[in-house]
C-alpha cells in the first residue's frame, strides 16, 4: 500500500488493536509472516481447520440453547427443536441449579426455572432426556459452579438407560474461571474451584473418555469487555491451567487434550473473528504440540461452539438481530466451527421463546442448504487480507498470553480481580462510544426509530405453577429415597473432599442415591468453603 | 459539599454484572460515592447496607428477571428502615410491562436495556438535589 495514499485517510484500527489497511498485497502477507503456517485443512497446525473435508463431510452442528421450566417442558422443547432438525442440544439450567442451590432453598425463591430448567436431582435428569436418544443427540450442559454434579447426573442418567459410558458423547460447559471474570455462577474459592475441573477430567478420560468435560468459554470474557485477542489469549490461559491440573493427577496430555473444547463469541468486524479463529487454531496446536508435548493430531485441535454474540445484539429494533445472527451465522462457517449456536434476536431482553429459535434454527440451515457454505473447507484462505491478519492477530494472542504469564498467571489474576476490572474498564469505554456515536451501532446511535420505546416485547412466561410442580417432585423423591444410603453418600462426599481425593466417585454415587444438587453442594461448602468476590475497580 | 452517596447491588442469583459495573464507573466518574455490592445479594442485605453506608440512592441491576419479586421483598424491609426518604431506582432487563408494578414499589427511576448512562446520572443528580 503506498504510504502516502494511506496517509490521507482516517486511520482504522480493529478492537483487538490492529490497525486495518485499505489495501493488501503480497507484500503485506510477507512482511507479517508469509503463509508458512497456513497448511491444509486437517493438518497442522491446522489454521484451515480441523478437519480434512471439513463440512463437505458433515456439517456443523446445530445446537440451540433451550431449556426452562420444569424437566418435563424442557424435554417437550428439545423434543421439537429435534423434530424441526436440530442436531444438538444445549441445556439451559435455572440460577438456583447453577449455583448448587435446592428448589426449596428460599434463596431460590422467584428464580426456579426461570432462566432455564431447575434440576434437583437425577429423577430429574430422567424426565428431561425421557424419549430422546442420547447416541444420536450429543448434548451439551451450560453447567459449571455444579458442574461436577450435573456431569455426574448426566452419565448415572445414560448409564441407567443402558447407555455404555465408554461410547457415550456430550460436553459440559465447566468452565469455572471464566465464571469468575463473568457469568458468576460460582460456588467455591478459586482454587478448589480448578481442583474439582481436574476431578472432572480425571474421571472421564477413565469413565467417558468420548464425553468432553470442560468447554473452555471465550464467549463470556468477550462479553464482560475483552477484545477479540484477549477472549482467545485469556481463554487458551485458562485451558492451560486446567490441562496442568489435569497433568497433577498423573494422566498424559493425550488422555484428555482431545476432549478439551471451545465456545467463542462471534459479534463484532466479521474478518477480525474470521482471523481470530484461524489464528487461535495454529496457536492452540504449537502450544498443545511443543509446550505440552502432545502426539495425537485430536489432542492439538481447537474444536469449538461458535455463533452466540450477544453482546452485538440491540434493544432497540430488535427485528434487526435476526440479520446480524444471519451473519454470525457466515462468520462461524467461515470460521470452521464444528459447533453453533446462534443468539436469537430476542436475547437482548429474554431467553428465546419457541420461534425466535426456530429463526436461529432455520438461520444456519439456510446457509447449509442454500448458500452453499459447506462445499468448501476455509475458502477464505489465500486472501491477502485475511492471511496477513491471521499473522496479526496470531502475534497479538500470543503477546497477551505472555503478558498474562509475565504478571503473575491467569489463576493469580482473576484471584485478585483484576481481569475483571481490565475488562470492565474497556466495556465501559465501549459503551462510552456506543453513546456518543464513536462506535457505530444501527438502530443505536444511527439510523433509530422514532418511538423506539414502544415496540412490543414478548416475554417467555414466569410460572409459578412450575416452581410449585418442582418443589413437589423434590419432596416427593426425598420421601422415596432410601435416605440412610443418601446419609451415606453425602458423608463419602465430605469425607473425600477433605482427603482430597477425586471427588467424582463420591458424587457419582451421591447422585445415583437421589442425593440433591444443593445436599452434594452443601458438604462440599463445608470443606472448601465459598468464593468471596474481589471487588476491584 | 458531600458527595451523592449511592449504593449499586446485584439482587438474587443473576451473574450478570457488566451492565452494573458500567453503571458503576460511570456514576464514579460523575463524583458520586459508589458502593457496589458485588453479586447475589439477598433484600436483608441490600437493606442493611444502604442503612449502615447512609446512602443517598438505592439502585438495584437486574438482568435475569426476577426484579418484581425481590422488589416486593425488598420495599418492606427498606421502609423498615426510614428509607423511604432516599432514591431508590433499579435498571437492566425490565420489561415495559413490569415498569408501574415497579413505581408502585417505590423504585421512582427506572432505566431499562438501552438507556444511556448520562440519564442516570443526571436523573440521580436532578432528584437527589430536590430531596
Amino acid at each position: 500500500m503506498n504510504e502516502r495514499a494511506k496517509s490521507e485517510l482516517e486511520p482504522v484500527v480493529n478492537e483487538s488493536g490492529i490497525e486495518v489497511n485499505p489495501l493488501y498485497t503480497e507484500e503485506d502477507v510477507q512482511k507479517s509472516g508469509g503463509y508458512k503456517l497456513v497448511g491444509l485443512p486437517g493438518e497442522y497446525p491446522f489454521t484451515r481447520g480441523i478437519h480434512r473435508m471439513m463440512y463437505r463431510k458433515q456439517p456443523w452442528t446445530m445446537r440451540q440453547y433451550a431449556g426452562f421450566g420444569n424437566p418435563a417442558e424442557t424435554n417437550q422443547r428439545f423434543k421439537y427443536l429435534i423434530a424441526n432438525g436440530q442436531t444438538g442440544l444445549n441445556v439451559a439450567f435455572a440460577l438456583p441449579t447453577q449455583i448448587g442451590l435446592d428448589s426449596d432453598d428460599p434463596l431460590a425463591e422467584g428464580e426456579i426455572g426461570r432462566v432455564g430448567m431447575s434440576v434437583d436431582t437425577l429423577r430429574d435428569f430422567e424426565v428431561a432426556f425421557d424419549g430422546i436418544d442420547l447416541n444420536k443427540i450429543t448434548v451439551s450442559l451450560t453447567i459449571n459452579g455444579a458442574a461436577a454434579i450435573l456431569i455426574a447426573m448426566y452419565l448415572a442418567m445414560a448409564e441407567k438407560r443402558g447407555y455404555d459410558l465408554a461410547q457415550l458423547r456430550g460436553t459440559a460447559q465447566n468452565d469455572i474461571l471464566k465464571e469468575f471474570i463473568g457469568r458468576g455462577t460460582w460456588v467455591y474459592p478459586v482454587e478448589p474451584s480448578i481442583k474439582l475441573v481436574g476431578d472432572t477430567i480425571e474421571y472421564c478420560a477413565e469413565h467417558a473418555p468420548r464425553y468432553s468435560p470442560v468447554s473452555v468459554c471465550g464467549y463470556h470474557i468477550r462479553e464482560s469487555g475483552a477484545t477479540p485477542a484477549q477472549e482467545m489469549a485469556y481463554a487458551f490461559c485458562i485451558a492451560k491451567a486446567y490441562a496442568d491440573e489435569a497433568l497433577k493427577r498423573g494422566l498424559s496430555i493425550d488422555e484428555f487434550a482431545g476432549r478439551l473444547s471451545y465456545n467463542f463469541n462471534i459479534f463484532g468486524n466479521i474478518f477480525e473473528q474470521v482471523c481470530k479463529f484461524r489464528a487461535g487454531r495454529s496457536l492452540w496446536a504449537r502450544i498443545m504440540k511443543e509446550e505440552y508435548g502432545a502426539q495425537k493430531p485430536g489432542s492439538m485441535w481447537l474444536r469449538m461452539i461458535a455463533g452466540g454474540g450477544g453482546g452485538g445484539l440491540t434493544f432497540e429494533q430488535p427485528e434487526l438481530n435476526i440479520v446480524r445472527g444471519a451473519y454470525y451465522a457466515l462468520i462461524s462457517a467461515l470460521s470452521g466451527a464444528q459447533t453453533m449456536a446462534l443468539c436469537s434476536y430476542d436475547e437482548a431482553y429474554t431467553i428465546p421463546t419457541e420461534y425466535s429459535a426456530r429463526i436461529s434454527l432455520r438461520t444456519m440451515q439456510i446457509l447449509i442448504e442454500e448458500m452453499g457454505l459447506t462445499e468448501t473447507a476455509d475458502p477464505l484462505a489465500g486472501s491477502y487480507y485475511v492471511e496477513t491478519m491471521t499473522n496479526q492477530m496470531r502475534d497479538k494472542i500470543a503477546q497477551i498470553m505472555a503478558e498474562t504469564d509475565a504478571e503473575g498467571g491467569i489463576v493469580k489474576l482473576v484471584s485478585e480481580g483484576i481481569i475483571q476490572a481490565r475488562v470492565s474498564a474497556q466495556a465501559y469505554r465501549m459503551q462510552r462510544d456506543i453513546e456518543s456515536g464513536r462506535f457505530p451501532k444501527v438502530g443505536v446511535n444511527r439510523y433509530r426509530n422514532e418511538h423506539e420505546e414502544d415496540h412490543p416485547v414478548e416475554f417467555h412466561p414466569y410460572k409459578e405453577e412450575d416452581a410449585r410442580v418442582q418443589i413437589e417432585r423434590l419432596k416427593h423423591v426425598r420421601a422415596e429415597r432410601n435416605q440412610a444410603a443418601v446419609d451415606q453418600a453425602l458423608t463419602r462426599v465430605c469425607q473425600d473432599a477433605q482427603a482430597g481425593a477425586n471427588l467424582m466417585p463420591a458424587i457419582v454415587a451421591a447422585v445415583k442415591a437421589y442425593a440433591s444438587v444443593g445436599e452434594i453442594t452443601h458438604e462440599m461448602v463445608k470443606v472448601y468453603g465459598r468464593y468471596k468476590e474481589p471487588i476491584r475497580f | 459539599m458531600k458527595p451523592i452517596k449511592v449504593l449499586l447491588a446485584k439482587p438474587g442469583l443473576d451473574g450478570h454484572d457488566q451492565g452494573a459495573k458500567i453503571v458503576v464507573r460511570a456514576l464514579m466518574d460523575a463524583g458520586f460515592e459508589v458502593i457496589y455490592t458485588g453479586l447475589r445479594q439477598t433484600p436483608e442485605a441490600v437493606a442493611r447496607m444502604s442503612l449502615e453506608e447512609d446512602v443517598d440512592v438505592i439502585a438495584l441491576s437486574s438482568m435475569a428477571g426476577s426484579h418484581l419479586h425481590f422488589c416486593q421483598k425488598l420495599k418492606p424491609l427498606l421502609e423498615a428502615g426510614g428509607l423511604t426518604d432516599k432514591l431508590w431506582l433499579i435498571g437492566g432487563s425490565l420489561p415495559q410491562q413490569d415498569h408501574a408494578a415497579l413505581r408502585g414499589l417505590g423504585f421512582k427511576g427506572i432505566f431499562p436495556t438501552g438507556s444511556k448512562l448520562d440519564a442516570i446520572v443526571d436523573y440521580i443528580r436532578q432528584n437527589v438535589k430536590a430531596a
